[in-house]
């Protein structure tokens, strides 16, 4: 006999608070190994460091005991954990170099920064928004702002073309990609319009060889997102972003449907784009070459679009081996790009196999907090909402790695938390204040959700209840 | 929607695995082939590193890791490049390694399977691993006496200890500074290596065992004399057939004796009297009478064609075919196709000052751990018994009169008996360049009672015709007469 044992959520936030001690600790410890192998004695600036680390960690976790009590208890320390992780290496990166000019160095304080920026926008979130269904109301606005943050690094005058691609928008000194940050709006407008409209998506159209086709006009929006995803790929040459909002469109259209054959149609159509950009666009037919035979010395010594730098990480990953070289004690600088793109297989160098599946396995678990989170909430905005963003981290980390480790072809993506760049790190923190949201929504007890009434939404129906 | 929430939980995670199976697939399972892969900058990186061992001489270090700031840590040090360059070689970031450079490699990186319990003192202390370092058996004095002798000139000089075969000397000139391909700015070190291929005189070259091999010329008549000697039918007062032109069998060919001076009485001269002068027809019809075998034999007895490590290769002399009487007659006196290193010549003195018992040569003496614990020494260790104990002292004492009284007199020292024998060999290319002029030679070994160091010296082209100096009794003995002071002082 089943029992069924109702789950009371504490609003106590000890395991979060206990937690963050290790998370901490993890990247303090990695900066403090740094210090002592690049330089023989710790950071000078080893206190501020674990200052931040933590100081952020009990800042949002004073905003959770006030303003989302009910919220996930592991997400933040995970989140706290991999950012020390990221910062020891950029700046482990930072003091490999020695004061050699590499484009892509970032001098660690300035990602601190970023942290304290992307903190600040969690808070900003966590504040203001009392419950995840207001965003609903912005399903169109999401959408405008979304297109127009992609189209935003065309603008001529403050778009920067950087390492030949056309991503980023640039303030004076501060360079954005704003591409990380319509990701979120994406994720919004998907889940609005899903909601919406899954009924006639779900039921609507024929059944061909038992899979049942969508309507010709269903096909819309599909067709929509395929052309924005396949327009940035040709219009910026970044294929990351492409692959990721396209990803994105797929699984939410999925969880709101339940049908395979929008999986179907979006992957022949996304096969369909690719194929089609890699015969037309060259770089992305190098990419191709550098992923299929990196090791050849032809694809090897070809400049540009060599496989210099893929190859470099797989030297640093061999390197590393099973336990790694130890922090400090490889060379994960001679790899272009090893504090951003090549972050992981910077870890892998100097923590090894063992330390490189930990991280990942963080990974794992905040993408399932976020998946769990999903199935936990009650309306379907939420839902599709968390369900898109928990997912959209699960394909960044797999786009990145897998590039990283010949899975698939290389492209620009960042590591979330992990790697270099401000506008990634911005972008996800946010992502997780939503999560924690959304979280928090889904295991605060039912009394109080319907004591919140929203006046815009009626909660959705039901699975398996169609509406007239 | 829960159910495909949980459909995409399950996508998430086969992600994950694929991802995880890729990473332990290149860190444990191909790890080996990119580490091993030439273009891994890492293994260079690992290797400079880590403190690399001292190469020392007579107790100094010649090469030795400084450490530096830079990302290598530590910089490779050459105290006298250019005079051990031939023998340390260089380890460069670009490059990698040469010489004893190379061959010592394991040792000096302290990765060698004799330094395993360094390297668990270094495991379980938590000591930054160093390597070990190299004693070699090279005499400063001598290496000095014998680069300073050579000066400018295009040769190489090898001296051996003849009763162990420890190499006392082994200089090359023109030679080079490896300090400037040990640098860390590597387009420095691309620049000098440019410039070093295209330098005159090929300086990367050791022309003392290997690279080049040259036609030994009249040096070679001491394999003749000792194959003679062996049979038990020639003694050293033995009159052989010394004509003043000899017209080789099967051919029109002739040959005559050094600026066609006559041996003797122009008929018959003794073996003593003919090596003295350095006559030319007694031994080409003394070989032909021997047949080619005997010549072939007796070559191999004193080193030709063997493949020796010092540890760096030496390229194997060469007789090459002879398919004549004709050949043969003029390979008696080192010419034709007879090609070989100042080391082998060295060797062939070195076999007669120690009774004819060849040692095998050796430039490594000790191994050391970093806390210079001995963990490896070389024994000297016999290659060949060249010539028997009674041939030896003939050959000896005919060497000792090629010196005093004959043509290698400038290699005389007051108060010691010098045995030697000199060589000026035709190149036969090139005509009409300066590389065509021939090679000096002169070999020996002194005192002839107790020899202490045995020698070998060639000035490669370095011969002109037309000037006074162009033999090796006038070029090559002068040199080998200031190592042989240097060695016996």
């Amino acid at each position: 006999m089943a029992t069924i044992q109702a789950l009371t959520p504490s609003r106590s936030r000890w395991r979060e608070l206990a937690l963050l001690v290790p998370a901490v600790g993890v990247g303090v410890y990695a900066y403090l190994q740094v210090g002592l192998a690049t330089g023989g004695a710790p950071p000078s600036d080893l206190l501020m460091f674990a200052g931040l680390l933590a100081g952020v960690g009990l800042l949002v976790h004073l905003v959770l005991r006030w303003r989302a009590p009910y919220a996930d208890q592991v997400m933040l320390p995970i989140v706290i954990a991999l950012n020390g992780i990221g910062l020891a290496m950029i700046a482990r990166v930072h003091l490999g170099l020695q004061g050699r000019t590499r484009s892509w160095d970032v001098d660690p304080s300035r990602q601190m920064m970023w942290v304290v920026v992307g903190t600040v926008a969690a808070l900003v979130v966590l504040i203001a928004l009392r419950d995840h269904r207001t965003l609903r109301r912005y399903t169109w606005t999401a959408l405008i702002a979304g297109v127009g943050l992609l189209l935003l690094p065309m603008l001529p005058g403050i778009g920067r073309t950087i390492n030949g691609s056309r991503l980023w928008v640039g303030v004076g000194p501060f360079t954005l990609q704003p591409a990380e940050l319509a990701k979120i709006c994406f994720a919004v407008f998907f889940a609005g319009y899903l909601v919406t409209h899954r009924d006639t998506l779900t039921l609507a159209g024929r059944k061909v060889l038992g899979i049942s086709l969508p309507r010709p006009r269903d096909l819309g929006p599909i067709l929509l997102a395929w052309a924005v995803s396949v327009g940035v790929l040709l219009s910026q040459r970044e294929l990351g972003t492409s692959i990721l909002l396209f990803g994105l469109f797929i699984a939410m259209l999925y969880v709101a449907t339940e049908r395979l054959s929008w999986v179907v149609i979006g992957g022949l159509l996304s096969l369909g784009g690719v194929a089609l950009v890699a015969m037309n666009v060259g770089y992305v037919q190098a990419r191709f070459d550098v992923w299929l035979h990196a090791l050849d010395p032809e694809i090897y010594n070809r400049d540009p679009g060599g496989s210099g730098q893929i190859v470099s990480g797989l030297f640093g990953m061999a390197n590393g081996g099973l336990f790694g070289t130890g922090w400090g004690e490889g060379y994960p600088w001679l790899t272009y790009s090893a504090n951003a793109d090549m972050i992981m297989p910077s870890i892998a160098e100097e923590i090894g196999l063992v330390g490189i599946l930990a991280v990942l396995m963080l990974y794992v678990i905040l993408v399932l907090r976020g998946l769990r989170t999903a199935i936990g909430i009650r309306d379907g905005f939420g839902k599709l909402l968390a369900c898109g963003l928990a997912f959209t981290m699960a394909l960044q980390c797999f786009v990145v790695v897998g590039g990283a480790t010949r899975v698939i072809p290389l492209s620009g993506l960042t590591m979330p938390f992990l790697a270099a760049g401000g506008s990634s790190l911005l972008a996800n923190w946010i992502i997780l204040a939503l999560l924690l949201r959304l979280s928090d929504g889904a295991r605060r007890p039912g009394a109080s959700v319907e004591a919140t009434p929203v006046a815009v939404v009626s909660l959705p129906p039901r699975e398996g209840v169609a509406r007239a | 929607m829960n159910t495909p929430l949980r459909r995409i939980s399950l996508v998430v995670m086969g992600m994950f695995v694929v991802l995880m199976l890729a990473i332990t697939s290149i860190q444990v399972f191909q790890a080996g082939d990119l580490n091993a892969d030439t273009r891994n900058q890492r293994a260079t990186f690992r290797e400079q590193g880590r403190e690399r061992g001292p190469i020392v001489v007579a107790g100094e270090p010649i090469a030795s890791s400084v450490a530096v700031d830079t990302p290598f840590a530590f910089l490779r040090t050459y105290a006298n490049g250019p005079l051990y360059a031939p023998v340390t070689g260089y380890s460069s970031i670009v490059f990698g390694q040469t010489a004893v450079e190379r061959s010592a490699n394991t040792v000096l990186n302290g990765t060698a399977p004799s330094l395993w319990r360094q390297r668990l003192g270094d495991l379980i202390t938590g000591r930054q691993p160093s390597g070990g370092s190299v004693e070699l058996t090279i005499d400063p004095a001598v290496q000095q006496a014998a680069f300073d002798a050579l000066g400018d000139r295009e040769g190489a000089v090898v001296a051996l200890d003849p009763s162990t075969g420890a190499i006392l000397a082994m200089v090359s000139t023109p030679s080079y500074d490896p300090n400037l391909l040990a640098g860390h700015d590597t387009a420095a070190v691309n620049t000098a290596w440019q410039e070093l291929l295209a330098a005159p005189g090929d300086p990367l070259v050791n022309r003392a065992i290997a690279g080049d091999t040259y036609a030994p010329g009249s040096t070679f008549k001491l394999i003749d004399l000792a194959a003679a000697l062996s049979t038990g039918d020639y003694a050293p007062d033995t009159r052989v057939a010394a004509p003043d032109v000899l017209t080789l069998p099967g051919s029109s060919s002739t040959i005559s004796n050094p600026a066609g001076e006559t041996c003797d009485d122009g008929v018959t001269a003794t073996l003593t009297l003919a090596l003295q002068k350095s006559c030319n027809t007694p031994f080409s019809q003394l070989a032909i009478t021997l047949g080619e075998q005997a010549i072939r034999d007796q070559a191999e007895a004193f080193g030709w064609g063997e493949e020796l490590s010092v540890p760096m290769p030496v390229t194997p002399s060469r007789l090459g075919d002879i398919e004549s009487e004709a050949q043969l007659g003029q390979t008696a006196i080192g010419q034709l196709d007879v090609r070989t290193t100042p080391m082998q010549i060295a060797m062939v003195a070195a076999g007669i000052a120690n009774d004819g018992e060849l040692m095998t040569p050796y430039l490594e003496a000790t191994e050391r751990a970093a806390d210079l614990s001995i963990v490896a020494e070389t024994e000297p260790s016999t290659l060949s018994e060249a010539v028997s104990p009674e041939v030896a002292d003939q050959m000896t004492e005919m060497m000792v009169n090629v010196v005093e009284n004959g043509t290698g007199w400038r290699a005389q020292i007051d108060g010691v008996r010098v045995a030697g024998k000199t060589g000026t060999s035709q190149t036969g290319i090139n005509e009409g360049t300066s590389r065509d002029f021939p090679h000096a030679w002169f070999t020996g070994f002194a005192p002839a009672d107790d020899p202490q160091i045995a020698v070998a010296v060639v000035l490669v082209n370095g011969a002109d015709p037309n000037s006074e100096q162009y033999s090796g009794g006038q070029l090559a003995a002068p040199v080998a007469k200031a190592v042989l002071e240097a060695g016996l002082r």
